[in-house]
């Protein structure tokens, strides 16, 4: 990696907002914010999804231009009319979607659109030379040769952020660049951005994961509603100072619910084994065996790869076990269609909700309604009124802030859309829910929201099991805690375990707090 | 806990986005637009164009690949393509004339002449089938659409020529004394003034809408080409709906060969050669996504009526067949750059 340019001190204002404001027709997306980021230091902007902080980075790196307001960059005022125009001042981002091609291998990823040229062609040495460097400062043992498909998502993130430092970035912006690593990964991210500033990059840092980022951070940057309602230096915030200006009040995540009897074992998973898709020869569940009783919520934590979503998605019908058993209510369901499935009233809602969740050119109402449509068909024909009916009730009873069934599902914010997933399942009326990450991409109030809703539908009866790479969220609303690592189930635990408890099971290093 | 009032805001300013401004309204309506000015400008430009008769005439031309278009429609809707549609009319059209002719059976000296119904429904049977091993190919074999159908578009088209060899049925007539007249019934009769072709192509049409937007199987084809995962994982049968469209998208050539034939009176081994393109076109040119999950069936019969309108209209005022082509090219290329535009902007 080259140098960055040494223009001035730590701590100088290399990048400011002043009065910055966006507005799409008459949405105000973001009304005037003001903030500096400084030489060599970490900001962080924190805000709940549609708070605008992805509308502030897009600005910040020239993807789209503000309607008011400057961006002050080194003293004098820009405006970018490109990305590349604010790559070609230093300014970088790393999207929370990877932007990499899957079929070209790492060296190629690193040096796309800017290959170093010969005279004779491509320096493919040279390349394959620096991406080594790059992947040494990062500490990662990724061959430059590698087809960026076979790595795990961790990964790819690692060359994503080795493809941002390769062009001299003085400004980095990161976006969730931890939603998909694992906690030693995080830990490397965090040597990196630390080793960044000590050479005076300036970071702004994008991350629900609040614990987390006030670990990296100098700086906080509080949005809501597209306003900014705090700015302040790290000593003068904590995490209960970020979520206060977040959502404006004090919550928490919940806790078990109780005050009703727990009914008979709803779903049985008995050795259960399921060999690795890829063919590698061992297996991603191992032999596992796990149940659930009627109203009960249980939270499985464990790492990326632990197997957690094999496990699930097994036991709804769409992977095939090897060996082991899928009882519901005392019926053998191993092996049946997911079809099948959602009817006995077993039901998931998947990790990826944009991949495996939402069929993006549907409505809002549709997509509710996309797992029962059975119960609104009459003969051969569906009947609109009772599915306007079915639509209705959902959005009520998930609390989906939509204008309506007719609305484009993408006008929807992550936490909504989420509960649109978890809707059409809930739809389908089911036994059992089986949630892979359901707070994965969606912000403090939504998850809340989300887990106060499973939390009323257990005392209903509803069998809740829900997977989690968030510690706190397992001290959330579980009864029972069980931490999965390599296939199998390596601790259990009540409601009253503790965070290092939890994550020294999972095999994870415990990091300070 | 109580964190709702803090989302309430945001779901009203993004609803605030769906309002529908006149530009958008005549975006939406674009084909239907497109044909109203194609109307228009050939009825100033030549007197023949506006009258009735003509109008039906051009209209059994469109019932040709009307019909396709249903079939592709389907097919597209599901994410997919079908290369086939054009040779599995004309091997449609030889296996009526063949079976027209008389089938010998030399086990037992006899010939058979099927009567015009059982004519009509055997070779319906056939687009099936055709359809059925596109279907299988695509949805077991994981054989991709494009090569899939590609593939089928040669066989068909050989098996044909084979059954022919390279000639072509004149004689479909039939005779009264065998019991089976009425081929040209399709073709030529019509009901109320209405060609028969045109009256097939409404009723594909209607049911063809119905199954769209009324039952479970149209809403299982919308979910599964828009995200084929998220519909498997909401209980879709995904792959029983892909053979159903490619079985549907068969069916619907073979009906369309079969009115082909009936209005040429004859049944020649090469009909149909490229309509699967036109076809293409008509549902693109009706606002259809490639992708898949989005496309109407009154769009598809807009802008098959847009592609049959106007060829039939540059034949009346007498430009070139050359030009056609050009103009035909022109106005696909127009109709995906407007879906581009329009499913681009979110």
């Amino acid at each position: 990696m080259s140098e960055v340019a040494d223009i001035g001190q730590k701590g100088d204002v290399v990048l400011a907002a002043r009065n910055v404001a966006k507005s799409y027709g008459n949405i105000h997306a973001l009304k005037g914010v003001n903030f500096d980021i400084r030489r060599g230091e970490v900001t962080t902007l924190f805000g709940e999804n549609g708070a605008g902080k992805s509308t502030l980075m897009k600005i910040l790196s020239g993807v789209v231009q503000p309607t008011s307001g400057e961006i002050i960059l080194d003293g004098e005022s820009v405006a970018f009319a490109s990305s590349s125009q604010a790559r070609d001042r230093g300014i970088s981002i790393i999207h929370q979607e990877l932007s990499l091609a899957p079929n070209m291998n790492v060296r190629d990823n690193i040096f796309m659109g800017r290959e170093i040229m010969t005279a004779t062609g491509v320096d493919f040495a040279e390349e394959e030379r620096q991406t080594r460097l790059l992947m040494e400062e990062l500490e990662e043992d990724i061959d430059p040769l590698t087809p960026v498909e076979e790595l795990r998502l961790g990964q790819q993130q690692i060359v994503e952020i080795a493809r941002a430092l390769s062009v001299n970035s003085r400004i980095l912006i990161m976006d969730e660049p931890t939603s998909a690593l694992s906690a030693s990964e995080v830990e490397v991210l965090f040597k990196v951005i630390r080793d960044l500033t000590a050479r005076g990059v300036s970071i702004v840092y994008i991350s629900h994961h609040l614990e987390e980022a006030l670990q990296i951070t100098n700086h906080a940057v509080v949005l809501r509603d597209g306003a900014m309602t705090a700015y302040a230096g790290r000593e003068e915030i904590d995490l209960e100072w970020i979520v206060r200006h977040m959502v404006g009040e004090n919550f928490d995540l919940g806790s078990p619910p109780t005050g009703y009897e727990m009914g008979d074992v709803a779903l049985s998973i008995e050795g259960l084994t399921v060999p690795d898709p890829g063919g590698a020869g061992y297996s991603v569940v191992d032999g596992l065996s796990l149940s659930v009783r009627e109203g009960e919520i249980v939270c499985i934590y464990g790492l990326m790869g632990a197997g957690r979503t094999e496990l699930l998605e097994t036991a709804a019908g769409r992977l095939t076990p090897t060996a082991g058993k899928v009882v519901l209510k005392g019926r053998d369901v191993t092996g049946q269609s997911i079809a099948q499935c959602i009817r006995d009233g077993l039901v998931l809602v998947p990790e990826d909700r944009q991949r495996d969740g939402l069929v993006q050119t549907m409505t809002v109402g549709r997509n509710l309604s996309l797992a029962s449509i059975g119960s609104f068909t009459r003969g051969l024909f569906t009947s609109a009124g009772r599915e306007l009916d079915l639509v209705g009730n959902a959005i009520r009873k998930v609390h989906i802030k939509t204008d309506g069934g007719d609305a484009a599902i993408g006008s929807l914010s992550g936490g909504n859309q989420q509960k649109v997933v978890i809707g059409k399942m809930l739809a389908t009326n089911p036994e059992v829910i089986l949630l892979d990450e359901p707070s994965r991409g969606i912000d403090i109030g939504a998850k809340a929201e989300v887990f106060k809703l499973l939390a009323e539908r257990a005392k209903q009866g509803l069998a809740v099991v829900y997977t989690t790479s968030e510690v706190g969220e397992c001290l959330s609303i579980a009864h029972r805690i069980i931490v999965m690592r390599r296939g199998r189930i390596s601790a259990e635990f009540g409601p009253d375990a503790t965070k290092e408890q939890i994550m020294a099971a999972s095999g994870e290093a415990v990091h300070a707090h | 806990m109580s964190v709702t009032p803090a989302i309430d805001t945001k779901a009203a300013t993004s609803g605030g986005k769906r309002k529908k401004s006149l530009v958008e309204l005549l975006f939406e309506g674009r084909a239907f637009f497109a044909l109203i000015a194609i109307v228009v400008v050939f009825s100033l430009m030549s007197p023949n164009y506006f009258t009735i008769n003509n109008f039906l005439i051009m209209a059994s031309h469109v019932a040709i690949f009307g019909l396709l278009a249903i079939g592709m429609l389907l097919v597209i809707l599901n994410g997919g393509i079908d290369l086939s549609v054009g040779s599995t009319l004309g091997l449609a059209g030889v296996v009526a004339g063949f079976l027209m002719q008389g089938v010998t059976l030399p086990q037992i000296g006899v010939i058979l002449y099927p009567s015009v119904w059982v004519v009509v429904v055997l070779t319906c049977l056939l687009g099936a089938v055709v359809g059925a091993v596109n279907g299988v190919l695509i949805a077991y074999l994981r054989v991709p659409a494009f090569v899939a159908t590609l593939g089928v578009l040669y066989v068909a088209r050989g098996i044909a020529l084979l059954m022919t060899n390279g000639l072509t049925y004149n004689n479909l007539g039939g005779r009264p004394e065998l019991g089976n007249t009425g081929f040209d019934w399709l073709g030529f009769n019509r009901l109320a003034g209405v060609p028969i072709g045109v009256l097939v192509l409404l009723v594909f049409a209607v049911v063809c809408h119905i199954l769209l937007t009324r039952t479970a199987f149209g809403r299982w084809l919308y979910a599964s080409g828009g995200n084929e995962r998220a519909a498997e994982l909401s209980g879709v049968p995904v792959k029983r709906v892909k053979i159903s469209v490619y079985v549907l998208s068969g069916v619907c050539a073979a009906v369309a060969g079969l009115v082909l034939s009936s209005q040429l009176t004859s049944a020649g081994p090469t009909a149909g050669t490229t309509y699967e393109l036109t076809a293409i076109a008509a549902v693109v040119i009706g606002g259809a996504a490639l992708t898949g999950g989005r496309g109407t069936v009154i769009g598809t019969m807009l802008g098959a009526f847009v592609i049959g309108f106007l060829s039939d209209g540059l034949v009346i005022i007498g430009v070139s067949a050359y030009w056609q082509t050009v103009f035909t090219g022109a106005v696909i290329v127009t109709a995906v750059l407007l879906n581009s535009v329009k499913y681009g902007r979110r």
